[in-house]
């Protein structure tokens, strides 16, 4: 009993920091699996959604539900303007510059982060239904680690559903699959870049916000966590939904037993695995092979 | 046939003489603003001896660049962790010099390129199967994996600490190095990165370093071809590897001491930036790349961090969307306009 208390304890701790990490990196897999875009910035992103969520509930005490959709709009509305204006001037352009000029906005979210809020470490404060301990019937564990866990299995589905079910998930999968047919058809494929950037980074925004709470939030967010986001992405493949769910999760459970068990050099593991990983299959466990 | 045989030595001789196949034939000599960076560098031994040891650690940069130049910008491997062999480099002298096995400079260069190249080898041989963003995360992995083993072996390596205090022993067993008067240090960097500058040069306008450049530009037709191309790119990364390797064994010694900031991604990404910011695949970006992001980092990155970052975001910001090629390209699109504006009337 003791022993299954751990595990399913170790299962759950694991899982809700990898549906941060899958909240945060679906909409960039989706998006450079459209463009085939390099996009190193979108922790940056993540740190910002999480920057107005955690402000707007800490200064101007804002309902947590209220704050996470805040910042959902805040950094969807963002990442609109950065798409329309530099963004797509690159999306034509090498590998290179795409790499150089989102390092650049990492570097200017940084500046911007410590001029504006300062360099100190922001808490999340929970709201007290969530701040207590769940009881599930076998054992108690954290209400906020479960909370996040359905919440991210419900994104999942969500996505998924809008994915397989609706128009714009068709046009989706078919650009992803072959954009200049898909343009041929008469989509506009821009539209779509848009939209998807748009919801991926707002998505990233809440993940910055929900993971606040255990990540931490600092100005450096965005470099700190950058390898995780794209191990999750590139493990996953990109474009592909549910290669992001599993990959993030596995990195989570897997990130989180190294760390309790061999809290040094856990984590050199973990780079092996993705190097092992990615040879053996450079598309990502999930992705399309490259024509 | 017996007439049209005087024609023939002279269609060669003709297509010599057109302007295109001068260029070609000429590129690789010489040319007269070469030798300013050079002398410049010598200027600045005796012009600002208070700042020797900033000036080798220039030097140094450079020389990183250059090694990172013939991977990235040269044969378009594009990666985010070069600092790998940086680091490789030093720990190797740094270990070496520590532990009293080899002290001497310039053996300790060549065992840090040996030690470099080879990890460049290995990683090579099976990175270099793949492109873009997987390639991007295994150079990333590859670099973060051999910095956790240096955290990890604490017993060798110092750990966090790094190893204070290198006892590397006088150049030629003559000139010392100083740790308050960086004379001898700059002197000897500014001679390795002149001999390891001869040799990419040589490299590059080698058919060699041509077949890199058509595998940057159309890996398609390269193959087509029949060119080797996976061959040719981990020959090339395992150069720039023991050229890194060099530059983190350079780093070392004139500091005397190694830590784990050598295996760094702030590093790697500060060699990535200093080398886009001269502007790739020219020889001498990496010299104004550096001498621009270090002359910068030096006087304003200590008084106002916080306006170095944001300037320096903006600064790699317009340099994707505007000036694709750096400053060496910016001057060269002003130059042309120049002449233009000069020959049209």
């Amino acid at each position: 009993m003791d022993f299954l208390t751990n595990v399913v304890g170790i299962l759950l701790g694991g899982l809700s920091a990898g549906t941060v990490l899958f909240i945060v990196s679906v909409g960039p897999s989706v998006h450079m699996g459209l463009m085939g875009f390099i996009n190193l910035a979108h922790g940056a992103f993540a740190m910002f959604g999480g920057y107005v969520i955690v402000l707007a509930m800490n200064r101007a005490h804002v309902p947590f539900i209220a704050a996470l959709a805040l910042g959902f709009v805040a950094t969807a509305a963002l990442s609109v303007v950065l798409e329309r204006t530099l963004y797509r001037r690159l999306y034509r352009a090498g590998e290179l510059d795409q790499v150089l000029f989102t390092i650049g906005l990492i570097f200017i979210f940084i500046a911007c982060a410590i001029l504006v809020v300062g360099p100190e470490s922001q808490t999340l404060q929970l709201p007290a239904e969530l701040g207590g301990q769940l009881n599930l019937g076998f054992m108690q564990y954290r209400t906020y680690s479960i909370f996040l866990i359905v919440v991210g299995l419900l994104i999942a589905i969500g996505i998924s559903l809008v994915f397989e079910r609706t128009r714009i998930g068709a046009q989706i999968r078919a650009t992803v699959d072959n954009r200049r047919m898909t343009e041929s058809l008469g989509i506009d494929v821009d539209r779509l870049f848009t939209i998807t950037f748009a919801f991926g980074s707002g998505m990233a925004g809440i993940g910055g916000g929900l993971g606040a709470e255990f990540l931490g939030l600092d100005p450096q967010y965005g470099l700190k966590y950058l390898v995780y986001f794209l191990i999750a992405v590139s493990v996953g493949g990109l474009g592909s939904l549910i290669g992001v769910y599993y990959a993030a999760l596995i990195l989570g459970v897997l990130d989180f037993v190294l760390k309790l068990y061999l809290p040094k050099g856990g984590t050199m593991f973990l780079y092996a695995l993705t190097i092992l990983l990615l040879l053996w299959r450079p598309q990502g466990l999930f992705g399309r092979k490259e024509t | 046939m017996s007439a049209a045989s005087p024609a023939e030595p002279a269609a060669p001789s003709a297509a010599i003489d057109h302007p295109g196949a001068q260029a070609l034939v000429t590129r690789h000599r010489l040319r007269w603003w070469e030798a300013p960076p050079w002398l410049a560098a010598l200027a600045f031994y005796f012009a600002y001896p208070a700042y020797l040891g900033f000036g080798a650690e220039l030097l140094t940069t450079i020389l990183f660049a250059l090694s990172l130049d013939l991977a990235l910008g040269y044969a378009g491997i594009i990666t985010l962790g070069h600092a790998a062999f940086f680091g490789a480099g030093a720990y190797t002298v740094g270990m070496l010099a520590y532990y009293e096995i080899w002290n001497e400079p310039l053996g300790g260069l060549a065992l840090a390129a040996l030690a470099a190249a080879a990890v460049g080898l290995l990683s090579g041989l099976v990175l270099l199967r793949t492109r873009g963003l997987t390639l991007l995360m295994l150079t990333l992995c590859t670099m973060a994996l051999l910095q956790e083993s240096a955290n990890m072996a604490r017993a060798y390596t110092g750990g966090f600490d790094g190893l204070p205090g290198l006892n590397i022993t006088p150049v030629f067993g003559v000139f010392e190095f100083n740790p308050l008067y960086a004379n001898t240090q700059y002197l000897y960097a500014l001679g390795v990165l002149f001999v390891c500058f001869v040799f990419v040069r040589t490299l590059i306008y080698s058919p060699f370093g041509q077949s890199l450049t058509g595998i940057r530009e159309n890996l398609l037709r390269m193959r087509a071809i029949g060119a080797p191309v996976r061959w040719r790119l981990v020959v090339c990364y395992t150069i720039s590897a023991a050229l890194a390797g060099i530059a983190g064994g350079l780093w070392a010694q004139t500091n005397a001491y190694v830590n784990l900031s050598a295996l760094d991604l702030d590093r790697a990404a500060t060699v990535f930036i200093v080398l886009i910011l001269g502007g790739y695949g020219r020889l001498y970006g990496a010299f104004i790349g550096a001498v621009a992001y270090l002359a910068l980092e030096h006087f304003l990155a200590k008084v106002y961090p916080t306006a170095w970052q944001l300037g320096l975001g903006l600064l790699l910001v317009l340099i994707a969307l505007f000036a694709r090629n750096g400053i060496i390209g910016l001057g060269e699109t002003l130059w042309r306009r120049y002449t233009a504006r000069r020959g049209a009337p």
